[in-house]
């Protein structure tokens, strides 16, 4: 979709050379993007312990990312464990006897479902808004007036919502787990024809505490993840409601596919380092 | 004392400050006047650090300012106030939140003590029964009177206002301009002033220095200025427009700009 000025007005040298300058160009830019957002991790590293000290902040954004996002996550986790049990009993169907349907949905939710799908849809909640929301404070120069008053922006605005996003993101993630597995009760019980004490015997039989702490780790830094993308996006927004837009998307993106990305290398790390070398 | 040395600042593809050479005594009141799109506000947020020049300096009290680093930057800002043109109230806070920010964030006072300085700053802008509401429940002049009073409530030694009084009625506007004196001459607040309003840059000023084409082409006192022989100066006071008002320079940068998101969309 090339204008017809910009056909016109670039030299003719440029038609070959574009695409290896627009690829050197992009190469750098991203190399760039990723070294401003480490530095912006390690500013919020550094002015963490200043920036908790302010408690009201604190418990508005642990409300604001944990209370608000509660009815969200037990919706979705309800129905997550619905299906969890549909599938799993599909799959068992006269290979495996129905009471290790409560191990499978228990195991899967707690080291996996849990953990990922409540960051996906907290990903998508949080993240939005907190881009949305500095992204707006930059464009209207609230982030610039922040710093005339002398005051630190990472030490004000990020930080207590990291603070509040790895804190509030296991917490959620314990509900998921809860919800889910609930979910996947009432369908056993409802449809599938499993009884309460069937399931149960199920859940409680490879039932490991370490299970759930690993899924907590996960949540741990999938909160980070989430915070920390729409803190970096909002900061950078330039240009208007567009660039808040833009900015949202971008935090939104960036965070889903980082989590499955982060999520691969967490379980690699959790089942196979740390839980491998303690067997 | 503030002394800007051929400060040079280029943003996107357009060069705003070709050279910045202007010094402004501690205590005095400067006014900085220029065309819309001069680079007037470009210019206060380099006097105050938020944009770092391409080249040049910046001496606050003879301290050079575009070299330190951000929290040394942070620190000489706190003896300076800052009245943004679009006001900049952060809007999730009340007026009052939004008055007593930096006192809460950097004194020892206690809440009480914090209420009080900002019903007086308040009162001094004339806007009184506001303090519990939002920013975005109060009128554009208002707002900006709201800006003000949280610009001045940390008692800086330079304040700098961007427009305080476009978009008020002369009233207001006059009474702004007298609050603007008064604390440049009880306070001895350095005062650095940008505004269109010429009625206001002659009560307000004790100098007067004209930006244009990136570059401080007149400064003298409000007699001076109006007795000054620049062409551009002039044109400025009599608010008359030149032969051609935009000139064809700036058409063909923006015609330039939209070519490179086309190249850009293009890819
Ligand atoms: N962040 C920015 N990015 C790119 N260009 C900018 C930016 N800020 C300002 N400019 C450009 O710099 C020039 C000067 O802008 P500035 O806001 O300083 O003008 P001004 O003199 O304050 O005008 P006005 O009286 O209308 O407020 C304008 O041409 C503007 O387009
Ligand atoms: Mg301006």
């Amino acid at each position: 979709m090339e204008s017809p000025e910009a056909q016109v007005q670039r030299p003719a040298t440029d038609e070959f050379l574009d695409p290896v300058m627009s690829l050197g160009e992009r190469v750098l830019g991203t190399l760039e993007e990723i070294g401003r957002f480490f530095m912006l991790l390690w500013e919020t590293i550094l002015q963490f312990p200043a920036g908790i000290r302010s408690a009201p902040r604190l418990v508005d954004q642990m409300y604001q990312i944990g209370i608000g996002s509660l009815p969200l996550v037990i919706l979705t986790s309800l129905f997550v464990g619905a299906v969890a049990s549909v599938q799993a009993a599909y799959q068992f169907q006269n290979f495996v006897p129905m009471r290790y349907l409560g191990t499978v949905i228990t195991r899967s939710v707690v080291i996996e479902l849990g953990p990922v799908l409540t960051a996906l849809v907290v990903g998508g909640r949080v993240g939005a808004s907190i881009s949305a929301e500095l992204g707006t404070m930059k464009v209207t120069e609230q982030i610039d007036a922040l710093e005339t008053l002398a005051i630190n922006p990472v030490r004000f605005l990020i930080v207590p919502r990291v603070a509040a996003a790895i804190l509030m993101l296991p917490m959620l993630t314990v509900f998921s787990d809860i919800v889910a597995v609930f979910g996947g009760w009432m369908i056993a019980r409802l449809s599938l024809d499993v009884s309460t004490s069937v399931f149960v015997e199920g859940v409680r039989l490879f039932f490991r505490a370490r299970d759930v702490f690993g899924g907590l780790v996960k949540a741990f830094v999938f909160g980070a993840i989430i915070s920390l993308a729409g803190c970096y996006y909002g900061m950078k927004t330039e240009g208007g409601a567009e660039g808040v837009g833009l900015a949202t998307t971008k935090a939104v993106v960036a965070s889903s596919v980082t989590i499955l990305v982060a999520d691969y290398f967490l379980a690699e790390l959790i089942l196979r380092v740390i839980f491998g070398a303690a067997e | 004392m503030i002394e800007i040395r051929d400060v040079h600042k280029k943003l996107g593809s357009l060069e705003v400050l070709q050279g910045i050479d202007l010094t402004i005594q501690s205590g005095e009141s400067i006014v900085i006047i220029g065309r819309s799109g001069s680079g007037k506000s470009v210019l206060l947020k380099h006097i105050i650090g938020l944009m770092l020049p391409d080249s040049g300096e910046i001496l606050v009290d003879g301290v050079e300012i575009t070299h330190l680093s951000h929290d040394e930057r942070r620190q000489v800002r706190r003896r300076f106030g800052m009245l943004f043109q679009g006001a900049a109230l952060f809007d999730s806070m009340t007026v009052e939140e939004n008055v007593g920010l930096g006192l809460r964030e950097h004194t020892r006072m206690s809440p009480e003590e914090v209420l009080a300085k900002v019903r007086a700053c308040l009162d001094m802008v004339g806007l009184s029964g506001v303090e519990k509401m939002r920013p975005s429940s109060l009128s554009g002049g208002m707002k900006k009177r709201a800006a003000l009073a949280r610009a001045i409530a940390v008692e800086p030694e330079y304040v700098l206002y961007d427009e305080p009084t476009t978009g008020l009625d002369p009233i207001t506007a006059d009474a702004i301009n007298e609050l603007i004196r008064g604390l440049q001459q009880q306070l001895r607040v350095t005062s650095i002033v940008v505004t269109h309003d010429m009625a206001s840059a002659f009560k307000v000023g004790d100098r007067i220095a004209m930006l244009h084409d990136g570059k401080v082409i007149f400064q003298g006192t409000p007699e001076e200025t109006r007795r000054a022989d620049d062409p551009e100066v002039k044109r400025f006071i009599l608010g008359e427009a030149t032969e051609a008002p935009f000139p064809p320079r700036h058409m063909e940068i923006a015609a330039r700009r939209r070519t490179g998101v086309w190249r850009w969309l293009g890819r």
